[in-house]
């Protein structure tokens, strides 16, 4: 297992404390922790219903909870939009896959934010600096490695479902955040492109970001994640690593055919603290 | 599990598929939208002057160029909100409102130009913001808001003229579009460089501005475009806003053409304008084409009109000939949209 980096002291980047959610009668969050800390992908798994959508639409901003904290390197936060959570550095990709289909790879890349020339083109006739932002595209489209994007230019529309989604999650990175929520970013894909997308997250990993990789895919979840927080029933059930437990039994816990504690009390632990050390560990999810 | 390994072979294998001869075309259809609807234009330039040797002289260009005029000035308006996937079907009556007010002004109550022209020009801003407003705070269809003002403003401007036309003295401010320039047979008026010139503004704002950017984003997924940070409702009523300042200057450029102000002039330059952006290559299903092809499908609209006249053609078949190019139209739009990866 190769840790991100060896820091001294750990801070979890994210920190969900106690979150609830009702939506009338309907339970979504019953009060959820969760910590994510930096360099680490941390999977959510949960049979539909379990509160993963809630949770997430939570720390992204597109909800805001009942009650419970939201901690960003600590400190208390409240979202009222994803703008803000975006401002705050959490970005998220959508299942949806929010690019704009006619524009190219460098526009989707910078929408929203892009570049203007200096001098009085920019700042008086609001010229883009479309040359300066197709070439930060490219330098960063092969810093992360990603070879199948070849042309910048290209628009997104004629590229493929796992280029696509290559080039979603790249604008999440593009812009120094510290935080990326992956919604199911290999649900529609075949193998090869779900290899190029998780290989992405390591990327993305290595870079230091904290990632959160919601996913029923367990093979995926298993591969690319090191810790796996797992939701039932509106309630977190506990954080388990891929070492700690296996795909059977994780599955059986998010169904409730066991709990953590029964199904290897205290290993997780241990297991955790390669990732995390020096960090109080035991995301106190475990009951 | 499975090893990805990928080398830059297996992605060109992967793009290779799409190197057909059909494929091709279609990809540079898709990157150039104006590129048919020039062919197009060419093509019927080369045969009506074969028809008639009178097409290509130089009165004849002028007074096509003079034709296209307003209704190309008025689909630089349409095409904005077009691209934002919506439509303005009450465009041309806005037109012929402010154009009313700026003449009437003057005329009845003596105003002078530059106040009239500002007054009228402020009646076309606030007519289309309305329709932006009634667009994005109650969240109507785009055709529904503009069919029901397209009634609204059309009564209110039959209503304020009062069954009158007006007619200015040339020399004026407001008549001044009309004024020809040029010499040796080729006469363009001052309407038609104003056009020009908003074709030039607005290729412009579109292709090298962020607004110009988000407009598109925003047309094309406006759910991608919020997810990525993009505040689309300012964008949609900001695409009414800056297409009501274009009705407004159309307005003018319509005083000049006719030399007044006519309630009933405008009457098919709503659908007129439509027709020229959908010419043009530009998708009704918003985020998709180039202004340019509004200005190129505004000239084959009159190229078919007065190519087919000089031929001695019936002018009924001229409308056919127009319908039969907007269909042929949304189906190249259709078949450029359709991308298969």
């Amino acid at each position: 297992m190769t840790t991100a980096s060896p820091s001294t002291e750990r801070r979890p980047v994210l920190q969900a404390r106690g979150l609830v959610k009702t939506f009338g009668h309907v339970v979504g969050l019953a009060g959820v922790d969760m910590d994510l800390y930096s360099g680490e992908v941390l999977a959510v798994i949960g049979d539909n219903g379990a509160g993963k959508s809630t949770l997430i639409k939570c720390l992204s901003g597109a909800m805001t909870p009942d009650a419970g904290e939201i901690l960003v390197d600590g400190q208390p936060v409240s979202f009222r939009s994803t703008q803000e959570a975006r401002e705050a550095g959490i970005e998220t990709v959508y299942q949806t896959l929010a690019v704009a289909p006619a524009l190219d790879i460098a526009s989707n890349l910078f929408l929203a934010r892009e570049e203007r020339r200096a001098g009085f083109l920019g700042s008086v006739l609001r010229m883009l600096d479309t040359g300066g932002m197709r070439r930060k595209s490219k330098e960063f489209i092969d810093e992360l490695g990603i070879r199948t994007l070849q042309n910048i230019n290209q628009s997104v529309e004629t590229l493929s479902g796992g280029q696509r989604q290559v080039v979603a999650v790249a604008r999440t990175a593009a812009f120094g955040s510290k935080v990326v929520i992956l919604d199911e970013p290999t649900a529609a894909l075949g193998v090869r492109e779900t290899g190029q997308v998780l290989r992405l997250i390591r990327d993305l990993r290595k870079r230091g970001m904290g990632i959160i990789l919601i996913s029923h895919n367990m093979p995926n979840v298993f591969e690319v994640a090191d810790r796996i927080h797992i939701q039932r029933l509106g309630r977190g059930a506990g954080v388990i690593t891929p070492q700690s437990h296996t795909p059977a039994e994780a599955v059986a816990i998010m169904t409730g055919a066991t709990t953590l504690d029964a199904a290897e009390p205290g290993t997780d632990q241990a297991a955790a603290s390669g990732r995390a050390q020096g960090a109080p560990t035991g995301p106190s999810a475990q009951r | 599990m499975t090893q990805v390994v990928e080398e830059p072979g297996t992605a060109e294998e992967l793009l290779r598929p799409r190197d057909t001869p059909g494929r091709r075309i279609h990809d540079v259809l898709h990157r150039l939208p104006w590129l048919s609807p020039l062919i197009v234009l060419i093509l019927a330039c080369i045969v009506f002057g074969l028809a008639n040797s009178r097409f290509f002289r130089l009165e004849n260009i002028s007074i096509i160029l003079q034709q296209t005029a307003v209704v190309g000035s008025l689909a630089v308006g349409q095409t904005l909100i077009i691209l934002t996937a919506g439509i303005d079907l009450s465009i041309g009556a806005v037109m012929v409102l402010a154009s009313l007010v700026m003449a009437k002004l003057v005329n009845d109550n003596g105003a002078p130009g530059i106040l009239a022209l500002l007054a009228g020009f402020v009646v076309a801003l606030v007519a289309e913001t309305i329709n932006g407003v009634l667009v994005t705070r109650i969240k109507l269809p785009p055709f529904i808001v503009t069919l029901g003002t397209l009634s609204i403003y059309t009564a209110l401007t039959l209503i304020y003229a009062g069954g009158q036309t007006i007619s200015l003295n040339p020399g004026g401010l407001l008549t001044w579009t009309g004024q020809t320039i040029g010499g040796g047979g080729f006469n363009i008026t001052v309407g038609v460089l104003m056009m020009l010139l908003l074709y030039a503004i607005f290729a412009y704002v579109l292709q090298q501005t962020a607004w110009g950017r988000h407009l598109y984003a925003t047309g094309d997924d406006p759910e991608a475009a919020r997810l990525a940070g993009i505040n689309t409702n300012r964008v949609l009523l900001s695409a009414y806003v800056v297409a009501g300042a274009v009705v407004g200057i159309t307005a003018w450029i319509l005083i000049g053409r006719i030399n007044g102000a006519d309630p009933n002039a405008g009457l098919n330059a709503n659908l007129e304008s439509i027709t020229a952006v959908v010419i043009g290559g530009t998708s009704l299903f918003g985020g998709r084409g180039a202004i340019i092809g509004s200005l190129i499908g505004a000239l084959i609209v009159q190229v078919f009109n007065n190519g087919l006249a000089l031929a001695g053609v019936d002018p009924n078949y001229q409308v056919l000939a127009i319908g039969v190019l907007v269909i042929a139209a949304v189906a190249a739009d259709q078949w450029i949209r359709s991308v298969k990866s």
